[in-house]
């Protein structure tokens, strides 16, 4: 619907037409177009508000709160176990990295310590949960460039394997509630430690593949080199963390800085891009991998036997002292924290999550302006977004 | 070369065309209803209740009203009324029993803490994962009649888990037999000390069991 160009409001934060005119006194008249909630480009029900010149972009306002759960309040009436699944449902992708950060944030609450075993199960499935987000999301990534779904479903086909592995784990391929506090829930067999490390070894075979079949080709290279550019200083000071950072060439990344579980044991290194353009996002990507396989690898050589659960952690009637605790981790999508302060009774009396996801949206308006329309599609495809934790 | 790229990656696509009519590595979906995966062991879905005795399920549940899973369930989706009366568990200990168990699986998110929490082995995760209904209320509200289902089920699902869990009870049952056996040879022990010392005091023993007299007889 098109509208008559009478006065606008000055946000269109409230559903309204799709498109409409206005106007605006610099550059004359304008088309306002409302993309989303279902728009199948925007990774869920998220809406960006973009006013046009032409196809070019002159101001552009996310809109997000669709998928509001009201995570964080439940989670305050619920008990801190009882929390745990319904972390699964933050990041639905990465459901094994998300409780890792839950379970982080309570043990150092409760000064509750985990076992060796335990840790190196953690950051197994922590890598691999980073290989089924990365892939997954070059996938979509090239979904929105135009390649309608051929590199999407090469994708799912090896998050496929992991998800089975998840499954055959903890009993659910994505809504895995795997972590507890002071250890894990399942002891992984050797039979599926072998098959995890078979899938490892076979990965990539598929990065290579991917990379010849996606790196080089020549219209994805015209759509993002140069395109959304991100400098340094100004990610720095939104508070830009993990993939989108590193793109830009901060070298940030929670694994080095903070050395949580047992991190600082493993040989690997930090990429860093260099323009922060959509390319390099999508690179850092493909790199970042290659690391995961890695740590994957010194993972599965150095496993040790032994408990999977610290023998003094409770489950019913677990109540951890007063006090404030911040667990983070490098999330696949970036730092994921989690704030919890106790006054003693058996639920947090302040539960907050630091969703990486809605932190690096609060940039987008500045990577698309000045590009156009579609090039918009492709920014808010490489900065890897996840409603369910932007919206909470 | 111009093009050069977008070419290599049409070869990759062939070669997955041609692959994924021969290759066992991109040969990943199977034609659902005909064919069917192998669940994991660990697969879960709802829960459901362990019962001691096929022939007589809602008799021999060994769910105790305890109501600790009712109270961690997160999205709250488990009913529980405990009865007024008690009967004999599978060790013969009376026990409350539940008089309303109900689960509400379009609230269960089957995360498995109620499992987790179960000091009795009662409530356990099935792998029925084909219960679509038609109606909301009855078709997705399992009672008590519903949830029960054999201990040979549970073993026959997850044996690992099942095998475990018989050799704790068992173990667990026999100490208490013993326990009790113990406790009964105590008991015996100090009737037999009492009955030897009764002579020397008998003024109490009639003195408190005559206001007790006409109770039986009331």
């Amino acid at each position: 619907m098109i509208g008559n160009g009478s006065a606008p409001a000055p946000f269109a934060s409230f559903p309204g037409p799709t498109v409409r005119s206005v106007n605006d006194p610099f550059h004359g008249d304008l088309l306002e177009v409302s993309m989303g909630p279902q728009h199948p480009s925007t990774h869920g029900v998220f809406r960006m508000v973009v006013t046009l010149d032409g196809e070019l972009i002159i101001k552009l306002k996310p809109v997000f709160g669709y998928l509001h759960r009201n995570h964080e309040k439940i989670a305050e009436n619920t008990t801190y176990l009882g929390s745990m699944p319904y972390t699964d449902r933050l990041d639905y992708l990465c459901s094994m990295s998300t409780n890792w950060a839950y379970a982080l944030a309570v043990e150092k609450l409760a000064g509750q310590a985990v076992p060796e075993r335990a840790q190196y199960v953690r950051v197994i499935l922590a890598e691999m949960t980073r290989l089924v987000n990365h892939s997954c999301l070059v996938g979509f990534l090239f979904n929105d460039l135009g390649t309608s779904f051929t590199p999407l479903l090469y994708a799912f086909r090896e998050r496929e394997k992991f998800l089975d592995l998840f499954e055959a784990l903890s009993g659910s391929r994505m809504m895995c509630n795997y972590q507890r506090f002071g250890g894990c829930r399942v002891d992984p067999s050797s039979e599926w430690l072998e098959a995890a490390r078979q899938i490892v070894e076979n990965y990539p075979r598929f990065l290579d593949e991917y990379e010849t079949m996606l790196t080089g080709n020549e219209i994805m290279l015209a759509r993002t080199q140069g395109i959304g550019r991100l400098g340094l200083a100004q990610a720095i000071n939104a508070g830009i963390t993990g993939p989108v950072l590193r793109a830009s060439g901060g070298s940030y990344d929670v694994r080095k800085v903070d050395g949580y579980g047992f991190y600082p044991r493993f040989d690997f290194r930090v990429p860093l891009g260099e323009h922060g353009d959509t390319y390099d996002r999508y690179m850092l990507r493909i790199l970042e991998m290659r690391e995961s396989v890695k740590i994957l690898q010194q993972a599965f050589r150095d496993i040790p036997a032994g408990p999977i659960m610290d023998p003094k952690a409770k489950l019913r009637g677990f109540r951890p002292k007063a006090g404030e605790a911040y667990g983070r981790i490098e999330g696949p999508k970036g730092e994921l924290g989690f704030y919890l302060i106790s006054d003693g009774s058996p639920n947090p009396y302040r539960y907050r999550v630091r969703p990486p996801t809605l932190i690096n949206l609060t940039l987008l308006e500045e990577m698309c302006l000045g590009h156009t329309i579609a090039d918009a599609v492709v920014i808010l495809g490489s900065i890897d977004i996840v409603l369910g934790e932007v919206d909470r | 070369m111009l093009g050069s790229g977008i070419l290599k990656g049409l070869a990759v696509t062939a070669k997955n065309f041609v692959g994924s009519y021969h290759d066992p590595n991109r040969m990943v979906t199977v034609e659902y209803p005909e064919q069917r995966t192998v669940l994991p062991e660990n697969y879960r879905n709802f829960p459901f209740l362990v019962t001691e005795n096929a022939e007589d399920p809602i008799g021999s549940l060994r769910c105790v009203a305890c109501q600790i899973c009712e109270k961690e369930c997160p999205p709250q989706c488990i009913i529980i009324e405990k009865s007024k009366d008690k009967k004999p568990d599978a060790a013969g200990k009376m026990q409350l029993y539940p008089a309303v168990f109900n689960i509400d699986t379009s609230v269960c998110m089957s995360c498995q803490i109620c499992v987790e929490v179960c000091p009795f082995d009662s409530i356990k995760m099935d792998q029925v994962f084909e219960v679509a209904a038609t109606n909301r209320f009855s078709g997705l509200l399992l009672t008590r009649e519903l949830l029960a289902k054999p201990n040979s089920y549970f073993h026959q699902i997850h044996p690992t888990d099942a095998d475990e869990v018989d050799t704790r009870l068992a173990a667990e049952r026999k100490a208490a037999e013993e326990k009790a056996k113990a406790a009964a040879a105590a008991k015996a022990v100090a009737a037999a000390a009492k009955a030897a010392a009764a002579p020397a005091q008998p003024a109490p023993a009639p003195s408190a069991a005559a206001p007790k007299a006409p109770l039986p007889s009331a």
